[in-house]
Parts: C-alpha cells; structure tokens; sequence
C-alpha cells in the first residue's frame, strides 16, 4: 500500500521507487531480458530508471531499437548518443523482408505498414534473441486497453496476450515464472501519467530529443493532421510545398504517421503549462490507432507492444 | 488541432510553485467495488469527467459512441470510458481490473476498478491488495447483495481499513432518505465485525451527479458528505514508517571486485549509515557503511525508497535474504498458519506441491492442513477438503525451508504470498500470513552412522527408485514383476510398491477423488523414498496420473537416482484388454473417477524411459528397461 504526503514520499519519488524495484525484479529473474527503446520521452524516463535501478553497475541487458527505417533523423541522432554517452548495449533490428520489399507507409497503408515493420520486425528481433523478458514503456493512462494490462504481462509461444486469462497481480508480488518458449513483456511506467512522465523530466533534468520542443519545422496537412516532411522521401501532391512551422511533437514515431501540435512550447516549464491545458488525448497524434475500435487491443493480441 | 500558447518569460516560476504543490499532493489509491450494473464505471466514469480529464477528443468520440445508451444530462454513458475491453462492451460488464487516473487540486487517485460478475472475484483482491480506501457500490433498488457482503469480506481480508458505502440510482428510489437508511443499517451490521477503521454511507447518483462533488438538492435530508470531498480529505495515513525495518533483498549489485551491495526496497521501518543489521536466515550480523544510489548516498532510507546498502564485512547474503534490526527479527519458520483466496479454477487441495512466493523468496510449499473455509455470505466458517475459484480458506502452510516472514496485520509486504502452479505457472492463490508455528522449528532430523551409504555398501548396489506411470491395464505391474526377478536373480535386493496392494493396506482410507490420489502418490513417495534409503532398488507401479505429484515424488527422492518410466499404451488397447474387468464397470458407471474414462490422465511431458505397451510385448519392454537400470546400478553397460 502506498500513501505519499508529508510523512512519506513524494508522489513521484514513489512511482520511481516502484519502476526500479520492478526493474530489479527483471534483472534478478529472467535469463535474458531486452529494453524495448522508441527514443520518444517515455523511453528516456525507462532508460534513466534502469541506470537508477542498476547503479553503480551497467544495465545489465541489451536496449532494442526496431527501425522501420521512417523515424525521424533527429531521433536516430539521440539514440546513438545516448547509446554512447551511457555506455548501453544498442541493438537495432529492421524487418529485412519488409525492407528488401521497399514496404512503407505510403503505398501499404499504415495498418499493414505498421504490422510488417513493427510488429512482425518486433517478434523476429524476440525470437532471434531469445529474450525470456522485454520491457516497455507503456502506461496505463494511454489508452483503454492498457489501463487493464499487468505490470508483468504473459505472453505465449507465438507472443500473444490473452486479456482473458491474465495473471492476478497482487501487492508487489510478480509471478515471472515462464514455460519453454514463453516470454514476459514488463511495463515498469504502468503506473504513470504522461503529467508525471513531464514533471519527472523536469525535475530529474533528463534529456530528450529536440522534437518535443516547438521549433519551426516543414510540414504538409494530411486528414487535418500536421506531418513534418523530414526528407526528401515523402510523397508530396503535386506542385505541394512545405511549409514552416511553429510545431512539436507530444508522441513520436514513424514520421509519416506522426502528427505534429502547432505550438510555441520550446521549452519544458512551456511544455508542461501547455499539456495541463490541453484538450486532447495523446495518442491522437498516432494515426495507427484510430484505424478501428479496439485497434490497440487487436494488435496487442497480435503481438504489439 | 486548436493551438495552445502560454506565455514562455513567466512559465518557469508558474511552474515551480505548480511543481512545490505537486510535492504536498497526496496519494489515494482506492478500488470500486459492487455486483454487476450497480453502477461502477459509471461512477468511476463520473468522477474522470467532473475532474475534467475527459479530453475533447475522448469526449467526441464518447458522445458518438452512448447513442441508444443510458445517459445523464451530460448526454454520455460514462461507463464507456472504463469499459476497456472489446469483449467487455460487447457483453456489457467489466470483466478484468483496470486502473484510473485523475487528480484534483488536493490529492492525486489512483483508481481500480474491480469486476462485479461472480467468477471475476479475484480480480477484487488483486485490485484490494493495493488499496487504501474502497467504494463499496450497492444499487439503492436492490439493498444489500450476497456479492457486496463477499466483497466487503475481501476487502477486510487483504486488510482494507478505508470503506465509503456509496448507495447509487437513489434518484431511482425517487431520493428516498428511508430506503438509504435501511441499507446502511444493514450494512453497519454486517461489516462490524470486518475490522474497518472507517465507515461512511452516502446517498449518490453517479448518473446524475448527486452528491459527488457537491450536496445534492434532491436530499436535503442528507448532512453527511459528499464524495469527492472526503475522497480529497480522508486521512489513510500509514504507520510502515514506524514499524521494524524489513528489508528483502532483490538483487546483488556487483559492477567490479571492490563494490558489493545489495539493491532492494525498504519494505517497512527505516535504516540509517552505521546501524548493525542482521540476515534473517543465518542471524548474522553486519554493519550498514553507504545508501547508494545514483542521485548520491545518504544517511537514511525509509519504507517505500529503492536503494543499494553496502556493510562493513563480507557476509554470505544472495536473494531473497531480508536484513533486519536486531531485536526487530521476523518470523523464520517453514510452517504457518494463512488465510487464502484461491483464484484459480483448478481446485486446492492439501498435499500437492506449489510454488510461494513473499517478498524476493521462492519455494516449493504445500498445504498442509485445510482448517476450514469460510462463506463469505454468512462469514460462517465449515470443513473442507479442497478450496475451490473464489473461495476463502484457513489453512496451515509447510515450506521445503524455512522463510522469513511477518504476520500480515504487522506487516502487509512481508506477510503476503502467492502459490504457483509448478506446470502451468499460473498464480492459483493469494494470501495472507497470520501466525508462524514454532512446532516445525523444534522438530529435526536425528541423525544416525549407518546411512544409505553403508546400507547399499553392505548389499553392494545403488539404491534408486523406478517409477512406473500409466493408465491401468498399460502394462505397468507385469514388466514391473519382470525387472524385479531380473534383478533379484543378478543377486540385487528390490522391492516393487504396487498400487493395488498398498491401497489394501498403507492407503486403505484413500479413495479416488484427486485429493485422495494426490495424498496416495504423496504417501508411496515418502515410503519409496525410505526404502531407497534402506538401500533397496524401489520399483513403484502406480497409474499417479498428475504430473504434479510425479513431480513432487522426483522431490521427495532427493538425490536417491529417480527414473520415470511411461508405459504409453493407448486407451482403446488399454480397454480391449480389460484384464481386472475395470473399464467395463466404469463405462457402465459403476467405478467413479476411474483414470482414463471419468478422471484425467495427465502424460509426462518429458519421462525418461518411454514403454510402447502396444508396439512391445513385455518381456522386450522389461529387457530394455533393465539394461538401463542394471547401467546405474553397477556404471557398467550390458
């Protein structure tokens, strides 16, 4: 049972204390744990928990990166040097199939584009690495299907979940015993809200890549959602200009399916005062999500993070 | 998108004051619970929307989404914000916990928000387990429910002290103060025996708004509080701080050969540089030297705080150990007495082996006494020989070694458990500790000189145990007759446990059900192993249809050698053959739980020996067989 206030810790001290005690409990537990990266804020709060946990030695496992190859050029900056700069494992799997097949966001369409280059590129870079754990940064506040996912979340053989037949999680006590071939995903931020993930960096002064921040950038209007034409591969309509703008980006990912907010938060304290006003939910600036009702869930069962 | 600006010179120092609020803020972590339509998610649905955190785009997708629903003024099902689950919309009811997020300007929630359907009750405990407070939901229509009783008696169990009784749909009762009174009069009765430290009834409609955030004109018969206000101000305050200090070692940091700490979560109490500790399993003592942790050491760390401790000397401390103050040391036993919600459809049942897990420490355990179980409509407690899904029972646990451990009312985290399937790796049960019992402690092995070492000298073999397992007709007890003449006739010293005739004796009070077999298997487990330790070669012919309680005779034998033998023989030959006469009576109905026709056979996963009954006539099953049992016994093949 937790309870913050005067007598106790922080409301944030204690959600940090939780993500590292659930961090340690991967390390000591499985044999070959993974990091899932995505660069974006959530995973830069993961990575400086899991130095946290971990100090004074190294994490103790690999961090993954799945490349589509449609990132933003400024993230693949940050990961390498953050790879560099805090001396982790790096790995980076791209669906070489999906790759040799030239599979992108603009002639696939997103659902199949995001399967091919995500999901199936995530379940091959599990398989080939034989990892019995991998953690993500997901939360419980994104999204409905989410909100009802264990913090040690079972995965079958084909890494499948079944919300059906989920494990009861209770106290702090995980169950992480796995059969041959089954695998855990750990989501050490369950408990966090895209406010705390803010405030945490501000008060931790954790680094996180320049596109958070409003600058002026190159975008184009797809469906009323802003997109930063980030290089010469996007497919402009004829005679289509980009045109600068003051945006930033609340969530990251594929840059052709990352919408862009008109803003002029280029700084954190600005960031934070802007999210408390906000209207809208984060997720939105995702186009994958709104294919279908129960979209998340469904790729879930398939295997999504 | 609508554009949000904020003007940058002046946000920094906005932010620092908004920020030092954050810090005051508290935590409440509280659970809704209540039968089905009693109202939960809307409630919960209600309280998102009053604080203001349904977003413009949830909201428009909402408003699409409740056509042809039930709504407020508001025009919204609320219920469709939590009802995450495609099935659960579908079916119309929550069927998993989920968790909520909202804050008010003074205090943070974290909300779960439990299933009311019957079979989902573990999913009430979990969501309790991490409570503080709970919302008992109860529709005004309908009163008190036989599930708002079990659910109260959960939450007294995992040890909620916090219940606001929320009476809903009172506008439905037409805000009649009689209606409301009655069943918070009858609910008082019931829980006074839960042990809540508190206990507030109020008179709501999550529908409609009444009494949540503000009084509700419709009642103005009602003085007490309203909901969201006391949610704000109810002191839950925990004294973990001030208990002993328990801290239960997760993991060994070691970066280099001049660094050794131990990295875990102070579970209670708290620990300060230069306080002497001891291990609670081997009593030894240390002094603490650094707090590491990577914002820098300190002085002190409290119940709640992850952190790294290193000690002046090298003491022999791996995961799993708890360091303590002296004088402030845990329960260490392997026996204790626990109540337990089984939550699992396969059924308990005393004598089979299962993982428990408390704190950092894993071990095999069983039930060893069920006392009795307990209704949780009536709270009257009744005999039982096995717990079923949901249901509540008292039972004494025997751990493979000792732990240490707190009883649950001292100490949550250090007197909380869980049992694992050792297959399947399901959580079946959870539970909570409520005294250790010292009977195990003074009760140990006399040892004596002549050991099986000597014994299996004097006779000039290797003790070891075959293991027969197969569906009755299989073959088992005529290759199992052959090895044993063979041997006897290379001049070694066997004996073969034959099912049959133990049930004549030894066993003649077991029937069949599964908790009769599992103590059968058990007890043939124990006698085999004796007997190898008298340095016979045990040969044991049982159908043991489990694979957990074969698992649990390879435990049982320790380092005597321990062969499984499967006699794969399919069940049509198995039936054909019929030799006892067996099959027929029990497809006529006249055998219950006969193995193969009424009750399981579960096949090993991975024998050592497989016997094709079908393929090989007995005399080659038993030659093969021999081979590899005259090879351990003597290190030579033949």
């Amino acid at each position: 049972m937790t309870n913050s206030g005067p007598r106790g810790l922080s409301h944030l001290k204690s959600l940090e204390s939780e993500s590292i005690e659930i961090f340690r409990e991967v390390a000591a537990s499985f044999e070959r744990p993974v990091m899932m990266y995505s660069i974006g804020k959530d995973s830069s709060v993961l990575l400086h928990l899991a130095r946290k946990a971990f100090y004074p030695s190294r994490i103790p496992f690999p961090l993954l990166h799945i490349d589509t190859t449609w990132k933003f050029r400024e993230m693949i900056a940050f990961r390498d040097r953050m790879a560099k700069e805090h001396g982790f494992e790096l790995l980076v799997h791209t669906n070489p199939e999906g790759l040799a097949a030239n599979v992108n966001p603009f002639d696939h369409g997103s659902s199949r584009y995001t399967d091919i280059m995500k999901t199936q590129a995530l379940r091959q870079a599990l398989n080939a690495g034989g990892y019995d754990a991998a953690i993500g940064g997901a939360r419980r506040d994104e999204e409905k299907s989410r909100a009802k996912e264990r913090i040690f979340s079972h995965r079958n053989a084909q890494h499948a979940w079944d919300p059906k037949n989920q494990r009861p999680e209770l106290w702090r006590i995980f169950n992480t015993r796995l059969a041959p071939g089954e695998s855990m995903r750990v989501f050490p931020l369950s408990n966090w809200t895209e406010l705390d993930i803010w405030t945490y960096i501000y008060s931790e002064g954790i680094e996180i890549t320049p596109l958070y921040f409003a600058r002026p950038r190159p975008v184009v209007e797809r469906s009323g959602t802003l997109i930063m034409v980030d290089d010469e591969r996007y497919r402009l309509e004829p005679g289509e200009k980009p045109r600068e703008e003051m945006v930033r980006f609340r969530t990251l990912g594929c840059y052709p399916l990352t919408g862009a907010i008109r803003s002029d938060a280029a700084d954190l304290p600005s960031i934070i005062m802007e999210m408390q006003a906000s209207r809208t939910s984060e997720r939105e600036g995702r186009l994958i999500d709104s294919d279908q009702a129960g979209s998340m869930e469904k790729k879930k069962q398939e295997g999504y993070f | 998108m609508a554009s949000v600006s904020m003007t940058a010179p002046t946000a920094e120092t906005a932010l620092d004051l908004w920020l030092a609020e954050q810090t005051d803020k508290g935590l409440l972590r509280f659970l809704t619970c209540g039968s089905v339509d009693d109202g939960k998610s809307t409630l919960i649905g209600r309280l998102l929307y009053d604080s203001q955190l349904i977003l413009d785009d949830q909201l428009a997708s909402l408003r699409k989404e409740s056509r042809n629903r039930t709504t407020g003024d508001e025009g919204i099902d609320f219920s469709l914000l939590v009802d995450g689950l495609t099935a659960e919309r579908e079916q119309g009811i929550t069927i998993d916990v989920a968790y909520r997020f909202f804050s008010t300007d003074k205090r943070k929630f974290i909300v779960a928000d439990t299933p009311g359907h019957e079979q989902y009750t573990r999913n009430m405990a979990t969501g309790a387990s991490n409570a503080d407070l709970a919302i008992v939901l109860i529709d005004a229509r309908k009163g008190v429910l036989t599930q708002t009783r079990r659910h109260s008696f959960i939450l007294s169990l995992i040890g909620v002290k916090h219940v606001v009784l929320a009476v809903n749909k009172i506008d439905l009762v037409g805000y009649d103060a009689t209606v409301f009174h009655a069943i918070e009069a009858e609910y008082r009765a019931f829980a006074k025996d839960l042990g809540f430290e508190s206990l507030v009834a109020i008179p709501v409609s999550a529908l409609r708004g009444d009494n949540i955030l503000a009084a509700s004109e419709h009642m103005p018969w009602y003085h007490g509080p309203q909901l969201v206000p006391y949610l704000e101000t109810i002191e839950v305050g925990s004294d973990r701080i001030e208990r002993p200090f328990r801290f239960p070692v997760q993991w060994v940091n070691r970066p280099n050969l001049d660094f050794r700490g131990f990295s875990g979560t102070v579970s209670a109490g708290s620990v300060k540089v230069g306080d002497d500790i001891l291990v609670a399993a081997s009593r030894k003592p240390a002094t603490i030297t650094r707090i590491v942790t990577m914002d820098g050491d300190q002085q002190r760390a409290i119940a709640g705080e992850a952190v790294t401790l290193v000690l002046d000397r090298e003491v022999d401390i791996s995961r799993g150990d708890v360091l303590v103050h002296p004088g402030e040391t845990p329960d260490y036993s392997n026996q204790f007495q626990a109540r337990l919600v089984w939550m699992n459809d396969e059924q308990a049942i005393p004598g089979r082996s299962y993982l428990l897990k408390l704190g950092a420490q894993l071990v095999p355990a069983s039930i060893t006494d069920l006392k009795f179980r307990t209704n949780v409509n009536t709270l009257e407690e009744s005999a039982a020989k096995t717990l079923e899904l949901n249901e509540v029972g008292t039972v004494t646990i025997a751990t493979d070694k000792p732990i240490a451990f707190d009883s649950y009312g001292d100490n949550a985290l250090s007197g909380s458990f869980i049992l694992i399937d050792r297959i399947s790796n399901a959580t079946l049960g959870a539970g909570v500790i409520d005294f250790g019992l010292r009977r195990a402690q003074n009760l140990s092995y006399q040892s004596f000189d002549v050991n099986r070492k000597v014994r299996a000298e004097m006779k000039g073999q290797t003790p070891q145990i075959v293991w027969f397992t197969g569906l009755s007709g299989s073959g088992k007890s005529t290759v199992a007759n052959l090895i044993e003449k063979r041997l006897t006739s290379e001049g070694r010293h066997a004996y073969i446990l034959d099912g049959d005739n133990v049930r004549h004796g030894l066993n003649k009070d077991l029937g069949f059900t599964d908790e009769a077999r599992v103590e059968n298997i058990r007890r043939v487990s124990e006698v085999a192993r004796l007997m190898a330790d008298a340095g016979l070669i045990v040969i044991v012919s049982f159908i043991s249809p489990f694979r957990n309680e074969r698992r649990l005779a390879r435990e049982i034998a320790g380092d005597v050698k321990f062969t499984e033998v499967f006699v794969n023989t399919p069940l049509e030959v198995c039936e054909a053959r019929d030799p006892k006469g067996l099959y027929a009576k029990a497809r006529r109905g006249e055998i219950e739980n006969f193995t193969g026709i009424s009750s399981p056979y579960e096949a090993p996963e991975k024998p050592d020996i497989v016997l094709h009954g079908a393929l090989q006539d007995p005399l080659q099953m038993a030659d093969e067989l021999f081979a590899k049992v005259f090879e351990w016994d003597t290190g030579y093949s033949i």
